[in-house]
């Protein structure tokens, strides 16, 4: 690991003065990914902020919804109650992350910042334009098994590795963040991650110096009826290959409102809205949720290994709404 | 064997090895004893290579020694100051801001019980509790537990009274080659506590079940234990000591010694095999 300087920040405007001053420092919160980058060489900050203690921790009810601060553990997140009861899509969706060990260290914030798994970024021998731009994209050409089938460009075709993220586009979340003077602003959770066109290296929206400092659900309906499925090579402890965040919104059999967002296909947290289009004033039938999954997975462009992906997105979108109609339970 | 080899050149090395030793920078000023060790290395047939190799490290090792070296070492970079309390002893640490917790248990502390793996997060032998949670100690920058408590492998007996999970490790036969054992074990101390303040799982079929104490069936341990691989396979009987532990209900031992009688048994049953063999192979 390179060498450098590290502080404990205990007051946020100071940590976001002290980065905004360098702009190959990094804040540090549960460190899960970022000191694993460190040691592969991938990331190389000179200067570490410690937010970990800042007080961003609170997990409360607002406006009928709940704020999620931004540095609550994600064990922690995933196991309150107003989470449990009111948004249990994002308590599987946790759950089914990392390993526990990882979630008890890992920050919300953290999460959202996750960078991608694609190993052509973590072997600093490969060429990567995340990682170095310009240097052209090891994977498009290369062993593409786990990549993007949704919005990959010929500059990246990695994926967001991150189940929590799927389930929080799904919800509408938004994410609070905090600039320079103390300016805040928030940003949709659709708008928070983007698309890798032509400048991979940038994962996100967020400007160089802002921190996240909580992340808000709103209110809905969904509790009854969300399903979080994720598939992938072993059983536990693995990124998804394809995952769907599920949740249905009915009246009688009827759907009003449906929400299905996908991980393990795209640059970014994929909100499958050709199929939520398809669904509204539906019924909630396996042959609708077919004809929904269809109308989304059409769109797809798969690369040489990863072919696969078009029907396992398919028929995990189909199982992700049956469980979701069956009251989420599996 | 030293008395039978005092000289270099009674000893048959090839030309390039005579050569690489005469060549060898610092070699001269290494001792009598360790020149012959290095003569005799390559009379055994180590190579050139490993020659190479020892003789570097001598020098090396020379080097951080010697009083009035031409350079002091470098032994911190950002050195950060750090409390902390582990297995219930009071430290202060001064460190590198690069270590870990892992490696300052292992390297500073002497605490070796925690093993290093994988060291990126992939096979939980690291892992310790800090502050009742169990973590990663290869992911965590020792500079970040000011304040916070740690407990490792070393911790949890109490004297030579073993945690009821350690003994239930023995007892079921959880490890064969035992490096993913500390971590197996403080994981699942850990998880013991998850499970009694009913934090659900993935597997878990109702999360939204209010929290209150939760009996883990065995998919519901093996989920929750997956952060923690054991290459040797002993899987089966880890999640059995777990289950007992969790549980309160004994399961059933798989293995035993061997008794006498056994033994003796078996002997016979030898005995037996090997006459047929014979009378096999008289026909």
């Amino acid at each position: 690991m390179r060498p450098f300087k590290y502080s404990r920040a205990t007051d946020a405007g100071n940590a976001v003065s002290q980065i905004s001053a360098n702009n190959q420092a990094k804040f540090l919160a549960g460190g899960t990914n970022l000191l694993d980058l460190m040691k592969e060489d991938v990331e190389r900050p000179n200067e570490l902020i410690d937010v970990a203690k800042l007080n961003f921790t609170q997990i409360k009810s607002m406006n009928g919804g709940v704020s999620i601060g931004a540095l609550a553990k994600n064990t922690d997140t995933a196991n309150h109650p107003l989470v449990r009861q009111n948004y249990p899509l994002l308590t599987q969706a946790i759950l089914a992350g990392a390993s526990q060990q990882i979630r008890n260290m890992a920050s919300n914030g953290g999460n959202l910042l996750q960078r991608t798994r694609c190993s052509y970024f973590y072997d600093v021998a490969m060429p990567c334009n995340k990682r170095e731009p310009g240097t052209g994209c090891g994977a498009l050409e290369g062993i593409n098994r786990m990549h993007a089938v949704f919005g990959w460009s010929n500059e990246c075709v990695a994926v967001h590795p991150s189940d929590m993220c799927v389930a929080l586009v799904a919800l509408d979340a938004v994410v609070k963040v905090q600039g320079k003077d103390g300016k805040e602003r928030s940003i949709p959770f659709a708008d928070f991650h983007r698309l890798p066109e032509n400048n991979p290296q940038k994962d996100t929206n967020l400007n160089q110096g802002e921190l996240i400092t909580a992340i808000e659900l709103p209110k809905n309906n969904f509790a009854d009826k969300s399903y979080y499925l994720k598939v992938r090579d072993r059983a536990s402890y693995a990124f998804a290959l394809v995952s769907v965040a599920a949740a249905l919104e009915t009246n009688g059999g009827k759907i009003k409102q449906a929400r299905i967002a996908m991980g393990g296909v795209s640059h970014k947290p994929w909100r499958a809205m050709q199929a939520e289009q398809f669904l509204a004033g539906k019924n909630a039938t396996e042959a609708n949720f077919k004809l929904a999954a269809e109308a989304e997975m059409k769109n797809a462009k798969p690369l040489e290994h990863n072919k696969f992906k078009i029907e396992l997105g398919r028929r995990a979108i189909v199982r992700a709404l049956t469980i979701a109609a069956n009251g989420g339970k599996a | 064997m030293a008395e039978e080899h005092d000289n270099f050149d009674e000893i048959e090395l090839t030309a390039e090895e005579k050569e690489l030793l005469k060549d060898l920078p610092g070699l001269s000023e290494l001792g009598e004893a360790r020149r012959i060790f290095l003569a005799q290395a390559g009379a055994m047939g180590l190579g050139a290579f490993a020659l190479n190799l020892l003789a570097q490290e001598d020098v090396f090792a020379a080097m951080q020694t010697s009083e009035g070296a031409k350079f002091a070492l470098v032994t911190e970079e950002n050195a950060v100051s750090v409390k902390l309390k582990i297995n219930d002893v009071e430290k202060a640490l001064t460190l590198d801001s690069r270590v870990t917790l892992l490696d300052a248990l292992r390297e500073k502390l002497q605490l070796t019980g925690s093993k290093k793996g994988c060291d990126h997060g992939q096979c939980g032998t690291c892992t310790v509790i800090v502050d009742g949670r169990r973590v990663l100690s290869c992911l965590t920058l020792a500079a970040s537990c000011e304040g916070k408590t740690v407990t490792t492998i070393e911790g949890l007996a109490k004297g030579s009274e073993l945690h009821p999970i350690q003994t239930a490790f023995i007892k079921h036969d959880g490890f064969q080659c035992g490096y993913c054992t500390p971590g197996q074990i403080c994981s699942a101390v850990a998880l013991m506590n998850e499970a009694k303040n009913g934090e659900v799982s993935y597997v878990t079929a109702d999360v939204r079940q209010k929290p209150r104490s939760i009996k883990l069936s065995d998919d519901e341990i093996r989920e929750r234990m997956s952060g923690n691989l054991c290459r040797c396979g002993a899987y089966p009987n880890i999640v059995r000591a777990i289950q007992e532990v969790h549980s309160g209900r004994e399961q059933a031992q798989t293995w035993s010694f061997h008794t006498p009688d056994e033994n003796l048994a078996e002997k016979k049953v030898e005995k037996v095999e090997k006459v047929e063999v014979e009378i096999n192979e008289t026909v």
